[in-house]
């Protein structure tokens, strides 16, 4: 055994040979690159909660306001809109071609929206998420019109008498048919139905040359017709349709009003009731709404910041005292 | 030979390590977890089927598809089953084994990049033969490398501890050298080494390598004017002639460097060089040597024709060559152990008989290897008669042959004269000791398995500290008298009877510090191994902080691994260097084999191969715990990845009404564990380093991290499936509320099932990759190059899908550009979803820390906080903390610690021994070896004592433990009469700062203690071996502490 002379050195360090060329490539083959080496010490970990909280109220102080300043009407009418007689037996009377479908509502504007105000249709308990429905379209189709065959993916609706149909697939099938006419006082409000998909969609998804073709014609109808007149790419409401919804509740543009509304207005929706929602059990609500940099009214994604902000802080003052109580 | 190889050859068992082991369950358990969730699955979607998905006209149900038929929903349930297992077979993280196979090829690049373990590749042989298996080492070594980690007991050949270099060679000729002599020899050799050992790269001349002995009397060629020279003459002949080994010339000096089969013959032959005989070249038949005359003490050339070399083999123990000289003189020179040669002297030739035996004892005790030498003069006629007897056993074929042969050699090798013998210390490779230690402090527990005799395993033992003075040994052997019997039931029963009583003392002694060690030998293993002894045997040797056993044949080297392996459970380690240890090192969990000059077959059944033994010490303590935690941290975090994504599919699931439709587009889920959190996991694999390898070296312990296996235990699995659980859950809901129904755009657009998607699946890559920055405790520009280049590269992939045109990219197109990338909240969300996934953990972690830390926590805040510099008392202190837990096998340090304890406790006041406790006096006393701290506390009880005499209790103060030292080694020089005057000492006065405390020393130490009592204070004669204490560090002890 060797003597130790004075204090012991390092027996690793004593051993350790120079490192002759301290070049990138060799601290890296010696795993001896510069690194930082983060620590939670208790003075880090009540920064990083106190900076958290810090950071987090503001945003959600702000979103929250953002989504305050939206202003939501919602209307629920697929129950109001069937006639007594008809209440006990919502299908058959929505199944009835010959009844009239026609219906009114009365909405109360409670603050004053500002132009543009979206109006969407929203619906509830339907599935345009499942697995059968999603699959049932035909992008190429849509896109090159019947020069593509390649439609196998719209089955069950791919073809009619023999004859492919244009859009093909269940989606497109199922087209939301109700419409709506605003009028405030006695002067019809003019909704603008342009420009509410994606842009995208219209110029490079849906053919401009594509018509609509044997659509709608078959023993089972499903829900809205298509002009055959207009290519698809200018069918705005199927291309809206198309993209389906994530949830199973869910809200689809429907146009724009472009002028404000005023606090106290009265507007009457006329609305057509073609949409069976009624065999699954589904809602119809007519929702107009404006929107914020942030998108429609929505609370919770302010609620959450402040409360992740609000649970770091207190976390933060948690550590603190419990840091002072037993200091390292 | 072939046969022998075969006969000792076991099969290879498959080696995987604990690690693996455990993972592969992890895996099942995620499986059971993806048989229920697809299960919940099938049965949802079958119950939704059958109860109103009828009614869902826009599915045209009609139309008969299986997989939703309201007919026959169990037909649709099973197939959705079977759409789920696909589905969510995310959770499943096959990649984790790729990566797991590219992380540990990677790691073994790296360990054999490593400088520290690789200085050796300077050295032209061993480095070479190293580089060239590297490519066999990489994938072997890489299997093996987490196994490594969790190494529990080390089985080491005795060969593979010492060095075969034989730096000391210690020559006894008989009736020449007196006891003391030979003990100057020691010390001078011992000076030569320890000088040798810290100039190791600087070689002086005057230091030989392979030849340490000094000796004033048979150096510089003084042997001649001896009156027996004739003899001495012979034995040096006997040394120069009697080998095979051949002259290669240096070019340098004109002194030549020998190859030669065994390290012993190579430096027999450095040595007769020095002492005048260089052999310097050999023909077919014909031997030169420069040998020195001594009538005319002049060198002159002779050539001996080698007529006969009757080959060394282990049955014979013994070699000889016959040789004619230029007289025409034939000579039988022969070498041999002791006992054989012994037995073959001639009536006469017994003359130094008597005190060679008693030499020897003392080599034997001293732990050196001991060859006896003897010659016979020929006549011709003999020869000639002899010679035709033996060629024709020669040329014999067949069966009889070796009988023959042996039989004739036999005939001539006897009536032999002793010339005497020869002490060859196999002398421990630098640094054995250290490592040896470290690995004790990593709580690893080692075996000796060597083919000595019992007494020079024993020596070794306690020359690399496996065997210490305050440990308990127990005995297994067998008695002469059964042996001689060789009844089996008689040799059972004895040796369970040593067994069963070895067992009784250490259950009762268990409560005191301690620990025990076992020495077995060969004879006795063989019965203990029986299967009926067997259980009771490994019970005792495994409570054994230390294992000897000797004599043990290369099977059953493998062998006892083997039960170990299979008793304990536990991991085994074998390290060897020859090919008798290749059993043991195929058997064990990690094979290792030092490419020495044993041979290549070590190697090549090994693991891992190195160079020398001390680089064990890196290759467990830093490469073996870095590259446990690098897999097991690779391991969870993997686990927990491949749930947080796959969960969010289930989750989604639910909303669809259990449809199976995914919520991710096709490519996303591709590239998720191949390009977009893959990277993060190798640099995680490979670059992690959760203390430095210094750190780790300071704190051996940490390696029992693996042992205990606490990073990779079953709640940590649990906790991290729970924190994948509650990060999927987390995104999955916040994505949900903050997305669902209203308008997430300013220009009123809705998000859709894609937008949704690849809004979630940006929340998951930071979530995940954050998660792994938050596991990373080692940032260089590689860890954030991969970690947040792959978030990066989630943006880059959804640009380009988007870019594609719309044939290609469908729902992804332009939808980071067009949809979402322009949203607001679209990044608000992602920011909090990120931070609110990861901060249940990221708590966690801040409890964990604060309230119950682990080691290596501790030690990285104190490095962090540089406390290892500023407060240097408090790291030495954890350092001995975690040193202290590494019971039942305490360090030596904390041996030591404990022995100063148990000294001191009959004084009143410990703080009064120790003096100034400083933290660097605590540090340097733990580096002490024990005879040196056993020297001090006596010298204190002895100043401690004068001091009270003279009635000033006050001024043993003022001696230090350091002091102590420096007086103590002086005392001995003054002993043994090398200073002459202790006054005459400069800076003693200095030394010990009060003329008062110098009064104690001057005080005659016999006027209350006798002479023989101050020596045994101080310790010197009480041991065998003189301790390595020469004047020359007093000196410079001296300088240091002044």
């Amino acid at each position: 055994m060797e003597i130790a002379s004075g204090p012991s050195t390092d027996s690793s360090a004593a051993r350790t040979i120079p490192i002759d060329s301290s070049s990138i490539l060799d601290e890296f083959k010696q795993q001896n690159l510069p690194a930082c080496k983060p620590v939670l010490k208790p003075s880090y970990v009540i920064t990083t909660f106190f900076l958290l909280g810090f950071i987090f109220l503001p945003i959600g102080l702000t979103t929250l306001c953002a989504s305050r300043t939206v202003v939501e009407i919602v209307d629920r009418y697929d129950s109001e809109c069937v006639p007594g007689a008809f209440r006990g037996n919502k299908v058959s009377f929505i199944k009835d071609s010959s009844l009239p479908k026609n219906c009114s509502r009365i909405l109360k504007v409670r603050k004053h929206m500002k132009a543009p105000i979206y109006i969407y249709y929203q619906l509830d308990n339907y599935y345009q998420n499942h697995r059968r429905y999603v699959k049932s379209r035909s992008d190429q189709q849509l896109l090159h019109g019947l020069k593509s065959s390649n439609t196998g993916s719209c089955e069950p609706e791919e073809s009619n008498n023999g004859l492919p149909v244009v859009p093909c697939g269940l989606i497109a099938w199922s087209l939301f048919n109700d419409t709506y006419t605003l009028i405030r006082g006695t002067k019809k409000l003019s909704i603008n139905r342009k420009n509410i998909a994606w842009k995208s969609d219209r110029d490079r998804k849906f053919g401009k040359q594509v018509y609509p073709h044997n659509f709608q014609n078959g023993t089972l109808i499903g829900g809205g017709k298509l002009d055959p007149n207009i290519p698809l790419s200018d069918q705005e409401d199927l291309i809206v349709w198309m993209r389906t919804a994530a949830f199973p509740s869910f809200r689809k543009l429907y146009g724009r009003i472009e002028e404000d509304l005023k606090a106290d207005d009265v507007i009457v929706v006329h609305l057509m009731n073609n949409y069976n929602t009624y065999s699954f059990g589904g809602k119809k609500k007519l929702v107009l709404s404006t929107s914020s940099w942030l998108g429609g009214r929505n609370d919770f994604l302010g609620v959450a910041y402040i409360s992740v902000g609000g649970s770091s802080i207190i976390l933060s003052i948690v550590f603190l005292l419990f840091h002072i109580k037993i200091p390292r | 030979m072939i046969r022998k190889v075969v006969r000792n050859s076991t099969m290879s068992p498959s080696k995987r390590s604990r690690l693996e082991k455990k993972m592969d369950k992890v895996i099942y358990l995620l499986f059971s977890m993806l048989l229920l969730i697809s299960l919940v699955t099938s049965i949802g979607s079958s119950v939704v089927i059958k109860s109103d998905m009828s009614q869902w006209w826009y599915l045209s149900l009609e139309d008969s598809d299986p997989l939703f038929d309201p007919s026959n929903p169990s037909k649709s349930g099973f197939l959705q089953f079977i759409r789920a297992l696909i589905l969510y077979g995310y959770l499943i993280p096959i990649s984790l084994y790729v990566s797991i196979e590219i992380v540990k090829m990677l790691q073994a690049r790296f360990i054999n990049k490593d400088k520290k373990n690789m200085e050796f590749r300077k050295c032209s042989i061993a480095g070479f033969s190293y580089g060239g298996n590297i490519n066999e080492v990489d994938i072997a070594a890489s299997k093996r490398m987490n196994t490594e980690t969790e190494a529990y007991r080390c089985s080491i050949d005795q060969s593979d501890t010492t060095s075969q270099s034989l730096e000391m060679s210690e020559f006894s000729v008989i009736d020449i050298i007196a006891q003391q002599a030979i003990l100057r020899g020691h010390e001078n050799a011992d000076n030569l080494n320890a000088r040798n050992s810290r100039l190791s790269d600087v070689r002086k001349e005057s230091v030989i390598k392979g030849f340490n002995f000094r000796d004033d009397r048979l150096m510089n060629n003084q042997w001649i004017y001896r009156s027996d020279f004739f003899d001495m003459t012979m034995f040096f002949r006997v040394m120069a002639l009697c080998h095979t080994g051949i002259p290669v010339e240096d070019g340098q000096t004109d002194k030549l460097k020998y190859e030669a089969e065994s390290p012993e013959e190579v430096a027999f032959l450095i040595a007769s060089q020095e002492f005048g005989f260089q052999f310097f070249q050999r023909t077919h038949s014909l031997m030169t040597l420069k040998e020195l005359d001594p009538s005319s003490g002049k060198q002159v050339k002779r050539e001996y024709k080698l007529l006969n070399l009757l080959e060394f083999s282990s049955s014979r123990k013994r070699m000889s060559v016959i040789v004619r000289d230029e007289d025409g003189k034939i000579y039988l020179l022969c070498k041999g152990a002791d006992s054989i040669i012994f037995d073959r002297l001639a009536d006469n030739g017994g003359a130094y008989l008597e005190s060679t035996t008693s030499h020897l004892s003392n080599y034997a005790e001293d732990g050196f290897r001991t060859l006896a030498f003897a010659y016979r003069a020929l006549e011709l006629a003999e020869y000639e008669e002899w010679n035709s007897i033996f060629t024709q056993a020669r040329t014999t074929v067949g069966p009889e042959r070796e009988e023959l042969l042996e039989h004739a050699t036999e005939m001539i090798e006897k009536e032999l004269i002793l010339l005497g013998v020869v002490a060859v210390e196999d002398k421990l490779q630098k640094g054995v000791l250290e490592c040896i230690d470290k690995l004790a402090q990593a709580g690893i527990k080692i075996w000796l398995l060597t083919g000595d005799k019992k007494e020079t395993a024993i020596n070794i033992g306690f020359s690399c500290s496996l065997l210490r003075q305050d440990m308990k040994q127990f005995h297994v052997c067998l008695s002469k008298e059964t042996e001689s019997k060789n009844q089996l039931k008689d040799m059972k029963e004895e040796i369970l009877h040593q067994i069963e009583s070895s067992y009784q003392v250490m259950c009762q002694d268990n409560n005191k510090d301690s620990p025990f060690a076992l020495v077995v030998d060969g004879r006795a293993l063989e019965i203990a191994l029986k299967s009926d002894v067997r259980g009771q045997f490994l019970q005792l040797a495994v409570n054994c902080a230390s294992v000897i056993c000797c004599r043990v044949s290369p099977k059953q080297k493998a062998l006892i691994t083997r039960l170990v392996k299979k008793h304990t459970g536990k991991t085994t380690l074998a390290i060897g260097d020859g090919a008798n240890d290749v059993g043991m090192i195929q058997e064990a969990d990690i094979g290792v084999g030092i490419s020495g000059m044993e041979g290549m077959q070590a190697v090549m059944a090994s693991d891992f191969s190195l160079p020398q033994f001390r680089f064990l010490e890196r290759l467990l303590i830093v490469h073996g715990h870095w590259c446990y935690k690098r897999i097991s941290k690779m391991v969870l975090y993997s686990v927990y990845k491949n749930i947080a994504f796959g969960l969010t599919l289930f989750y989604y699931e639910i909303l669809t009404n259990f449809s199976g439709d995914s919520l991710y587009d096709d490519w996303y889920m591709v590239v998720f564990n191949v390009f977009l959190t893959s990277m993060p996991v190798i640099s995680l694999g490979v670059f992690e380093q959760d203390v430095s390898s210094d750190v780790c070296l300071q704190f051996p312990s940490l390696y029992r991290q693996g042992q205990r296996n606490i990073v990779f235990s079953w709640s940590r699995v649990v906790g991290w499936i729970l924190n994948g659980i509650v990060a999927a859950s987390v995104i999955f809901l916040a994505n949900v509320y903050i997305f669902s129904a209203a308008a997430f755009r300013q220009e009123g657009h809705v998000a859709d099932i894609t937008q949704f998607g690849a809004i979630m699946y940006t929340c998951i890559i930071w979530t995940v990759n954050c998660q792994i920055a938050l596991i990373i405790t080692h940032f260089t520009w590689i860890q954030h190059l991969f970690i947040w280049g792959s978030v990066l590269l989630w943006y880059i992939f959804a640009l380009a899908y988007g870019a594609l045109p719309p044939d290609y990219s469908q729902r992804g197109f332009n939808i980071l550009t067009e949809s979402i990338g322009a949203a607001p909240l679209y990044w608000v969300a992602t920011f909090l979803v990120t931070i609110a996934a990861l901060l249940p953990y990221f708590t966690h972690i801040a409890v964990q820390r604060l309230l119950s830390p682990m080691d290596d926590h501790i030690i990285r805040e104190m490095k962090h906080c540089k406390k290892d510099v500023t407060e240097n008392q408090m790291w030495v202190r954890e350092q001995r903390n975690s040193q202290r837990s590494t019971q039942p096998s305490p360090p030596p340090a904390a041996a030591y610690e404990a022995k100063i304890s148990q000294a001191f406790s009959h004084m009143d006041n410990r703080q009064d021994i120790l003096g100034n406790d400083s933290p660097e006096i605590i540090r340097w006393l733990c580096n002490l070896s024990e005879s040196e701290l056993d020297m001090l506390i006596r010298l204190k009880s002895l100043i401690l004592h004068r001091a009270k005499i003279i009635g000033h209790d006050e001024l043993a103060k003022n001696f230090d433990l350091p002091t102590l030292r420096a007086i103590g080694l002086l005392l001995m020089e003054y002993l043994k009469g090398k200073v002459k005057d202790l006054s005459q000492v400069q800076g003693l006065t200095k030394l010990v700062a009060f003329p008062e405390c110098c009064n104690l020393l001057k005080g005659n130490p016999g006027e209350d203690s006798s002479m023989e009592e101050l020596k045994a204070c101080i310790g010197i004669d009480e041991r065998k071996r003189p301790t390595k204490r020469p004047g020359e560090e007093a000196t410079k002890l001296k300088k240091q502490r002044l």
